[in-house]
């Protein structure tokens, strides 16, 4: 349906875009007791930490080798052996995930040789699982981070199942795209589990990062999924993979484990989750629980609702490939017409997306596309845009550095579909504009000729 | 020895820098800043440093020479405000990709200018090396210059790549930059004998706003801010002021030195935090404006100034005073800030339970002592564990830091307000000083605190990370020696309970046994937990402990 166009400028204007080692240092922090490590200059983990820090509001554990000019030139191994060991002593992780950043790969440092070296070297670090990621800056994007890392644990973490065993139908694998708040993960938990299913996150932000108290303090991560549950994957029945990004971590666990896979391109809107609960009712052999068929009915009612005020709106999108994808398609549902959509790195299914193009650009593309947009989304970067063009802005991806609750944005199941239609529609009509007498007047009408001289006819002869 | 590596071997010899003249030669070439460590270092890069200091110049465009991670991750997330301009907040980056890497990003580069000024047609564009183009050799001075000659335009190439060293480095280099490309490359339309520059301000959240108005109301000028809220002609033309206030510590120190150098423009170095601080820097621009040429009755009013807005603060603050006496406060920040705001802090009546200067030096930890005592509690790095013991234990009521350490405080159900740089609220002069306090008191006061700490009804309080840590000793100091049992009995008794009146653990053992078995008649008896009532649960626990381990006192209070 869209045609995909890139960008050819040589000067990004406003970046959408964020750094693929920070997507891949976001899965990590999935990992319970996990100490993300960017291989680069102390820089390259200290922006991405701000930046996870203003969006989730809370603590970040993120490392860096704190690559110096002489040792980028000399080779890292030092640094990420030390850095290891330093981690190790210091925070007792369960698993250290590493990260190379730009600095580091321009040089083209071995890590997976390095982690050999290390292994050899320090028998004592046996108990910690050492998963590496190549992650350079200067391709790909935040989301191609994340899907190299969550199929790395694939392959690093999950054992096959022992020959003979049956696969246990309890248990689902569920491999959910960055595009997706421990809000929603929580949500979809609730659901899987209400269909008497025993699902593991790789990875689970919402142990991590979904802002609770914890109960200890500790300089790693503070929950998610430990390495064992990680391992014992092969023995589910089932994966579910959300988003086209989780593709090839699933393709990894299926050659890997034997698990057969299904793939969900979204979970936002109500075919979408349709699809959802009949494959678990399929799988679980269970009838679907009332809770969902009465959510199921509260969804219909609010697209019912609220298709009055999206319907016909124009709406510019500014989003990674799989949050894009979502939104618009659900959008599109809704009667709305995308009028922009801008995305950040190449997905297959960009060329399905609702729209008349997509663009793989920046912000300023964005704004240049939404003059007479009537809602903009896209993450907090967007609000310089939407002040100049005076278009109110909904807030969705990483990151919302301005707006508590980042974490807690839902946007799957029934009820998360239902509470976005809510949220945008509400910010559509809150934007209403009081009619004034000029509001129609236009010259020359389109419907009537005005008179030459409206003044003429008031003359008193 | 490339150009790079030596102007910093240039900055590292900063003779204005009263710690680097302590130094060999040796340790010179090392450079001002502890060897970053692998796996346990924070904080950010040169690069990181540069543009915290140029960015504030609000009609350049700031274009960065790296891939996405050096710009789109970070762009735009400081509050230095613009009373004008927005070109600085827009993020302009060649986000390089492998292409690049192999043929070199010096066309795109020049292109990405040459974009930047048809569609934004800037004053002058900033370009900044990163890490990258640094190693696969890109020359970015060439670039710029060549991009300078085409267009006609300034194209300043600011030479900080993130490797090259800390946060710290990178504000010196781009102060390098300045002196090298900007300063004194115009001439200002009219000068007068009360123009000042201000030094290493950055605006943020508008602070300069809160003493600018003070300086117009004194006739000053302030001729160049750098870099807050400054436009690239003001800071061109910078090096015809009368005289100079550096503000920020030594991270610009640099700057001021070599304008004194070059263009005989004396500098001070002031605080606008806290009330005395900001008399002392206004008195100091009159001073040294007079010693310049200025009327000398600048003094007079200036001196008039001070009085009239010191009694307006003191009279705001007072309020305030009555609830906030007493309060302690942890300060967890680094270099300037720490004296800065201890001062400011004492103005309002609240004591420092303790004071971070891992980034301080040698005479900032002089003023801090000068400040509160020979015994002032300075510590270079405090663990989360501790930090969190010391709110708890009530050594401190409130913890003011940065961004990084305050969900120790948060997540402990503690006061916590943010004092470094991504901060919303402007605390500079005599206004901010009584915001701050205002901050503070909004903060300890809030009924919130209350809730948040009550424990849930089926909670487990033995089992808790908070009674962990509370159970945890604090590391000793020195290692203790044998002691007979005669005088460990003596240094438990010795030991504090309540730090505000100096009760010890025997006062209150001894007010026990003479027949305080209630709190308040402890306290009656003591003076213990009569102030800040943090040491009331710790009274108790004697009180109960003593109770339950030896009847016969109950029967001799009844």
């Amino acid at each position: 349906m869209a045609e995909l166009i890139k960008q050819t400028k040589a000067c990004t204007v406003n970046p959408l875009k964020m750094s693929q080692p920070i997507g891949g240092a976001l899965a990590f922090m999935g990992m319970r007791g996990a100490m993300p490590l960017l291989h680069g200059s102390q820089g390259c983990t200290s922006f991405g930490l701000v930046l996870f820090v203003r969006h989730f509001r809370e603590a970040i554990p993120l490392q860096t080798t704190a690559m110096s000019e002489v040792a980028t030139v000399l080779g890292g191994f030092e640094n990420v052996e030390q850095a290891i060991v330093n981690i190790a002593n210091r925070t007792k992780p369960e698993i250290i995930g590493i990260c190379s950043t730009g600095v580091t790969e321009t040089k083209g440092d071995d890590v997976h040789g390095y982690l050999k070296l290390i292994r050899e070297k320090h028998p004592e670090l046996d108990h910690i699982a050492l998963v590496y990621v190549s992650t350079p800056d200067f391709k790909d994007a935040f989301q191609d981070g994340w899907t190299k890392t969550v199929t790395a644990l694939v392959e690093e973490l999950v054992e096959p199942p022992l020959p003979r065993s049956t696969p246990n139908p309890r248990k689902l694998n569920v491999l959910p795209g960055c595009h997706l708040t421990p809000g929603d993960i929580d949500e979809l938990r609730d659901i899987f589990e209400a269909f008497g299913l025993e699902p593991t996150f790789l990875p689970d932000l919402s142990g991590s990062l979904d802002g609770h108290i914890p109960d200890d303090f500790t300089p790693t991560t503070i929950g998610g999924t430990g390495c064992e549950e990680a391992r014992a994957m092969g023995q589910a029945a089932w994966t579910i993979a959300i988003g086209e990004q989780m593709r090839s971590a699933a393709e990894a666990l299926e050659r890997k484990a034997g698990v057969p896979f299904r793939l969900f391109d979204r979970l936002t809107g109500l075919a979408a989750n349709d699809a959802l609960i009949s494959f678990l009712s399929e799988i679980s052999g269970r009838p679907v629980p009332r809770k969902y068929k009465r959510q199921r009915g509260q969804l219909v009612d609010a697209m019912l609702d609220g298709h009055f005020h999206i319907g016909g709106r124009k709406i510019a999108i500014g989003a990674e490939p799989d949050l894009l994808f979502a939104i618009s398609s659900f959008l599109h549902e809704m009667g709305a017409q995308i009028s922009a959509a801008i995305t950040t790195t190449h997905s297959p299914l960009l060329a399905q997306t609702p729209a008349a193009e997509v663009l793989i650009g920046d912000l300023e593309d964005l704004e240049q596309r939404a003059k007479d947009a009537d809602l903009l989304i896209t993450h907090s970067h967007g609000r310089q845009a939407a002040a100049r063009l005076n278009v109110p802005l909904f807030r969705m991806g990483i990151p919302m550095f301005d707006t508590l609750g980042a974490g807690h944005l839902l946007s799957v199941g029934y009820r998360g579909t239902r509470d976005l239609i809510f949220a945008i529609g509400n910010i559509l009509m809150h934007q209403g504009h009081e009619p004034t007498p000029e509001t129609w007047r236009e010259y020359p009408s389109t419907l009537t000729t005005p008179p030459q001289n409206p003044l003429q006819k008031e003359l008193v002869p | 020895m490339s150009s790079l590596s030596k102007t910093i071997q240039d900055v590292f010899n900063e003779p204005g820098c009263g710690k680097n003249q302590g130094k060999s030669e040796k340790e010179k070439k090392k450079g001002c800043t502890k060897q970053l460590q692998p796996g346990g270092a924070a904080g950010g890069c040169a690069f990181d440093g540069a543009k915290i200091a140029l960015q504030p110049i609000t009609d350049v465009a700031h274009l960065v020479h790296g891939p996405i991670a050096c710009e789109g991750n970070s762009w735009d997330n400081r509050g230095a405000a613009s009373s004008g301009p927005q070109l600085y907040r827009t993020g302009f980056t060649t986000d390089i990709n492998e292409t690049d890497i192999v043929f070199g990003g010096e066309k795109h580069l020049f292109k990405a200018i040459k974009e930047i000024i048809a569609k934004y047609d800037p004053p002058a564009v900033f370009v900044y090396q990163t890490c990258v183009p640094a190693m696969i050799g890109d020359d970015i001075d060439a670039v710029c210059k060549a991009a300078a000659e085409k267009f006609g335009k300034p194209v300043v190439p600011i030479n900080s790549p993130g490797f090259v060293g800390p946060k710290n480095l990178g504000n010196k280099l781009a102060g390098e930059a300045l002196l090298a490309h900007v300063i004194g490359t115009k001439e200002p339309e009219y000068t007068t004998p009360y123009d000042i520059n201000i030094i290493g301000e950055y605006n943020l959240a508008g602070e300069l706003w809160q003493v600018k108005p003070l300086l117009d109301e004194l006739g000053i000028r302030i001729l160049s801010c750098i870099s807050g809220d400054a436009r690239y002609d003001e800071v061109a033309w910078s090096h015809r002021a009368k005289a100079a206030m550096m503000v920020c510590s030594k991270a610009m120190i640099n700057v001021a030195r070599k304008m004194e150098e070059r263009y005989n423009i004396p500098f001070f170095e002031g605080s606008f935090y806290g009330i005395g601080d900001m008399s002392d820097s206004l008195r100091e621009i009159a001073r040294l404006l007079i010693e310049k040429g200025a009327d000398p009755e600048l003094m007079d009013r200036t001196e008039a100034v001070i009085a009239r807005e010191e009694a307006r603060a003191w009279e705001r603050i007072e309020p305030y005073k009555q609830r906030l006496t007493g309060k302690k406060v942890l300060l967890i920040t680094g270099g300037v800030k720490s004296w800065s705001v201890v001062a400011a802090l004492q103005e309002a009546g609240m004591e420092i339970a303790g004071t971070s200067v891992k980034k301080s030096t040698r005479e900032d930890k002089e003023k801090i002592k000068e400040l509160m005592g020979q015994d002032a509690h300075m510590f270079d790095d405090l663990t989360p564990r501790e930090m969190y013991r010391m709110l708890k234990t009530a050594e401190a009521d409130i913890m003011l830091s940065g961004g990084r350490s305050q969900f120790v405080a948060l997540k402990a159900a503690m006061p916590w307000l943010d004092i470094n740089q991504e901060r919303h609220y402007a605390y500079a002069g005599y206004h901010g000083m009584v915001d701050l306090v205002r901050e503070i008191d909004r903060t300890i006061s809030n009924p919130m605190w209350e809730q948040v700490r009550l424990a849930p009804p089926w909670a487990d309080n033995d089992a808790n990370w908070q009674s962990r840590a509370m159970a945890e000793e604090p590391e000793p100091v020195e290692a203790e020696p044998d002691l007979s049992p005669e005088q460990a009995e003596a240094a438990r008794r010795a030991r504090p309970v309540c730090v505000c009146n100096a009760v010890s653990v025997g006062m209150i053992e001894d007010a026990v046994h003479a027949g305080c078995t209630e709190r308040d008649a402890v306290t009656a008896a003591t003076r213990a937990a009569s102030k800040c009532m943090g040491c009331g649960p710790l009274v108790d626990q004697i009180i109960e402990d003593m109770l339950s381990n030896d009847g016969s006192i109950l029967q001799a209070a009844e």
